[in-house]
C-alpha cells in the first residue's frame, strides 16, 4: 500500500480498522519527504523530528483516551505565512529568514486541538505576492506535473506538496487567487472560503479585506473535512463571522439535479487558451448530462476586476508592510547611523523586488493627488463588483469559470514582466473583491498531461453548494484515477 | 496615460520608506507606468452614485471588554530582537 497516495478520509478509515497506526503514517510521510523533497522543494522548513516525537505522543494520547478526534495524527504542511509557536515564519522573505512567533495562527491552533501533525512550513511567493512562487527569496518549488513548469503561487508550495504526495493536504492562503490557482497548476482542489469564514489571526497580512486561509487537498471530500477544523468564529479576528458550526461533508451529495449553474461568457473569451476552454466545455456537458441547468450570461465587471484588485490590494498591503522596520523582529540593516536610515535600509535590503513594486505601487495610489483617481475609483468599482455578482446569484446557484487562463507555464519564463504576472490571477480575483467562496477542481489535462482547473464561485456563505458541484463532478469524471503526475511514477 | 516622473517616484519611494538604486530606477519607472496603464482601465467603470466598499464585512465596531491580558512569554517575544538590553528592544539614539 502506498500510504502517501490515499486520502485523508482514507487514511481515517484504515486508522479505524486497525490497517495502519499514526505512527505508521507519519513515517511514511517523513520516507517520502526524504526523498522526493529535494526535487520539488516545496517546503521552507520541515518538521520532520518534531513530527515523529508528536505522533508517538498522539498515539499515546489516543490510546489512554486523552484525545478523541477523528484527525488525530493525520499529518499536515502549513504555507508560511501563518505563525507557528517555536518554528520561523518566513513568508518566503529575508525579512523575516529567522522570524519565530511567538503565538500560533488559530487555524494553527485548531490543528492541534485535533492533534494533526504538521510536517513542515511550506514555500510561497514573497509575502504572498506573486502567481507562480518564483518570488520566494529562498528557492523556486517545482511542479510535479513538470519539474521545469511553476507550481503556480502564491500558495505554490502548498499545492506542490499535496501534489507530490509530501503531505496529505495543506492550508494555504488567498488573496486575489492564491489557493485557486496553484490547484489548478497542480491537479488538485483549492478551496478559498468566504471572507469572514476563517480567522485570520496570525495569517501575516498582505490585503487584510481580501486575505482568506482555506485548503489543498487531494479530493473535495478532504477539502470539506478540513474546512470543517479551521471554520468559526475568532473574537482574535473581527471580521470573523459568528455563524452556526456546519458540517460540509453533508453537502457532498454525489446530485446537481435542477442546479443552476451560470456561465460567465467573458471568461470564455481572448486570453484563454483553447485547451482550456475545451476541457471547461467538457466539464460542462458533463454537468448537463448530470441534471444541471446550465446558462451563459455576462459579468458586466470582468474587465475591470483585476486592475481593481492590483489597486486595493498593493494599497492595502503598503499600509500593512509598513510594520516591517527591523525594530522589533525581522530584518536589520548592519548599515546605519541614525534611526531614519535604520527602517529605510532595513526595508530595502529585506524586501524582494516585487514586494517593493508593490509597495510603491500602492503608496502611489494611495499618495495625494492619485487616491480619487485609483484608490477611491476602485473602492467603488468593487461595489460595482459585488452588485453585479448579487445580480448574478438571484438567478444562478453557482458559477462556473476556468480557474486560471493557462495551464502551469515554464519556470523563468514570466517573471522579469510583472504585468504579464498579473494576468495569471484574471479569472479568480473578483472572487476575493466579493469576498465570495470559490473551489478549483481538476477538470482534466492538456496534450502535454499538464492539469487544466475549473472553478466554481458560490454566494456568501454557501461553500456548500460549491463543494457539491465539486464533488459531484469528481465522482463522474474520477480525476485521480485517470492522471498522475510524471513525478510520481 | 499615466506620466510618472523620476522626481515622481523617488518621493514616493521616500514616503514608502525604501531606497531606489540609480542603477533600478529606469526598471522600477517602466513598470510602474506599466501597471498604472493596465490599471486606468477603472476611470471607464460606471460608478456614479456608488459607495465605496471599504471593507469585505459590513460589521463595524466590534467591541469586546476591556480586560488586561497578560502574555507571559517575553523571552518569545524578545528573541525576534536584533538587539535588546535588561529586557527592552534596544535602537539607535532618536533625538540627536
Amino acid at each position: 500500500m502506498d500510504i502517501t497516495n490515499l486520502t485523508v478520509h482514507e487514511l481515517q478509515e484504515k486508522i479505524k480498522n486497525k490497517e495502519l497506526s499514526i505512527l505508521d503514517i507519519t513515517k511514511a510521510y517523513v520516507e517520502r519527504i526524504n526523498e522526493k523533497e529535494k526535487e520539488v522543494k516545496a517546503f521552507v522548513t520541515t518538521t520532520c523530528d518534531e513530527a515523529i516525537e508528536k505522533a508517538k505522543k498522539i498515539e499515546e494520547k489516543v490510546e489512554s483516551g486523552e484525545l478523541n478526534s477523528d484527525f488525530a495524527g493525520i499529518p499536515i504542511g502549513i504555507k508560511d505565512n501563518m505563525c507557528t509557536k517555536g518554528v520561523r515564519t518566513t513568508c518566503s522573505s529575508k525579512m523575516l529568514e529567522n522570524f519565530v512567533a511567538p503565538y500560533n495562527a488559530t487555524v494553527v491552533e485548531k490543528l492541534n486541538d485535533e492533534g494533526i501533525i504538521s510536517l513542515g512550513k511550506l514555500n510561497m511567493d514573497e509575502f504572498a505576492m506573486g502567481a507562480s512562487t518564483e518570488y520566494s527569496y529562498f528557492k523556486k518549488t517545482c511542479n510535479p506535473w513538470n519539474l521545469n513548469a511553476v507550481p503556480g503561487g502564491s500558495s505554490g508550495g502548498s499545492a506542490a506538496a499535496v501534489a507530490a504526495n509530501l503531505v496529505p493536504w495543506a492550508l494555504g492562503s488567498d488573496t486575489g487567487g492564491s489557493i485557486r490557482q496553484p490547484a489548478s497548476f497542480c491537479g488538485v482542489v483549492g478551496l478559498k472560503p468566504t471572507y469572514g469564514l476563517v480567522s485570520r489571526y496570525g495569517l501575516v497580512a498582505f490585503a487584510s479585506s481580501l486575505d482568506q486561509i482555506g485548503p489543498i487537498t487531494k479530493d473535495v471530500r478532504d477539502a470539506a473535512m478540513l474546512l470543517n477544523i479551521i471554520a468559526g468564529h475568532d473574537e482574535k479576528d473581527t471580521t470573523s463571522y459568528d455563524n452556526p458550526k456546519k458540517d460540509y461533508t453533508k453537502a457532498l451529495k454525489n446530485d446537481v439535479k435542477g442546479l443552476k449553474i451560470g456561465i460567465p461568457k467573458e471568461y470564455f473569451g481572448e486570453g484563454i487558451n483553447e485547451e482550456v476552454k475545451k476541457k471547461l466545455q467538457e466539464a460542462i456537458q458533463i454537468y448537463k448530462k448530470l441534471g444541471a441547468e446550465v446558462e451563459e450570461f455576462s459579468l458586466d465587471i470582468a474587465e475591470y476586476a483585476l486592475a481593481t484588485y492590483y489597486i486595493i490590494a498593493c494599497a492595502e498591503a503598503s499600509s500593512n508592510l509598513g510594520r516591517f522596520d527591523g525594530i522589533r523582529y525581522g530584518y536589520r540593516t548592519e548599515n546605519f547611523s541614525n534611526l531614519r536610515e535604520l527602517y529605510r535600509n532595513s526595508r530595502s535590503e529585506g524586501f524582494g523586488p516585487e514586494v517593493k513594486r508593490r509597495i510603491i505601487l500602492g503608496t502611489y495610489v494611495l499618495s495625494s493627488g492619485y487616491y480619487d483617481a485609483y484608490y477611491k475609483k476602485a473602492q467603488q468599482v468593487r461595489t460595482l463588483v459585488k452588485k453585479e455578482f448579487d445580480k448574478a446569484f438571484e438567478k444562478y446557484d453557482v458559477l462556473l469559470t476556468p480557474t486560471s487562463p493557462t495551464v502551469a507555464f515554464e519556470i523563468g519564463t514570466r517573471s522579469e514582466n510583472p504585468l504579464e504576472m498579473y494576468l495569471a490571477d484574471i479569472c479568480t480575483v473578483s472572487v476575493n473583491i466579493a469576498g465570495l467562496p470559490g473551489i478549483s477542481v481538476p477538470c482534466g489535462v492538456n496534450s502535454h498531461n499538464m492539469p487544466i482547473g475549473m472553478q466554481l464561485i458560490g454566494n456568501k456563505f454557501e461553500e456548500e453548494k460549491i463543494l457539491n458541484a465539486a464533488y459531484t463532478f469528481e465522482q463522474e469524471y474520477k480525476f485521480r484515477d485517470k492522471y498522475k503526475p510524471t513525478f510520481s511514477k | 496615460m499615466a506620466n510618472v516622473s523620476k522626481e515622481e517616484l523617488l518621493h514616493i519611494a521616500k514616503l514608502a520608506n525604501l531606497n531606489i538604486k540609480e542603477e533600478e530606477l529606469d526598471n522600477y519607472l517602466s513598470n510602474l507606468q506599466d501597471i498604472l496603464n493596465f490599471a486606468n482601465v477603472v476611470s471607464n467603470a460606471n460608478t456614479e452614485g456608488l459607495d465605496e466598499t471599504i471593507g469585505e464585512n459590513d460589521r463595524v465596531n466590534v467591541f469586546r471588554k476591556d480586560e488586561i491580558k497578560v502574555f507571559e512569554d517575553n523571552k518569545a517575544l524578545l528573541m525576534n530582537a536584533k538587539e535588546q538590553d535588561r529586557n527592552m528592544f534596544k535602537i539607535p539614539k532618536v533625538i540627536q
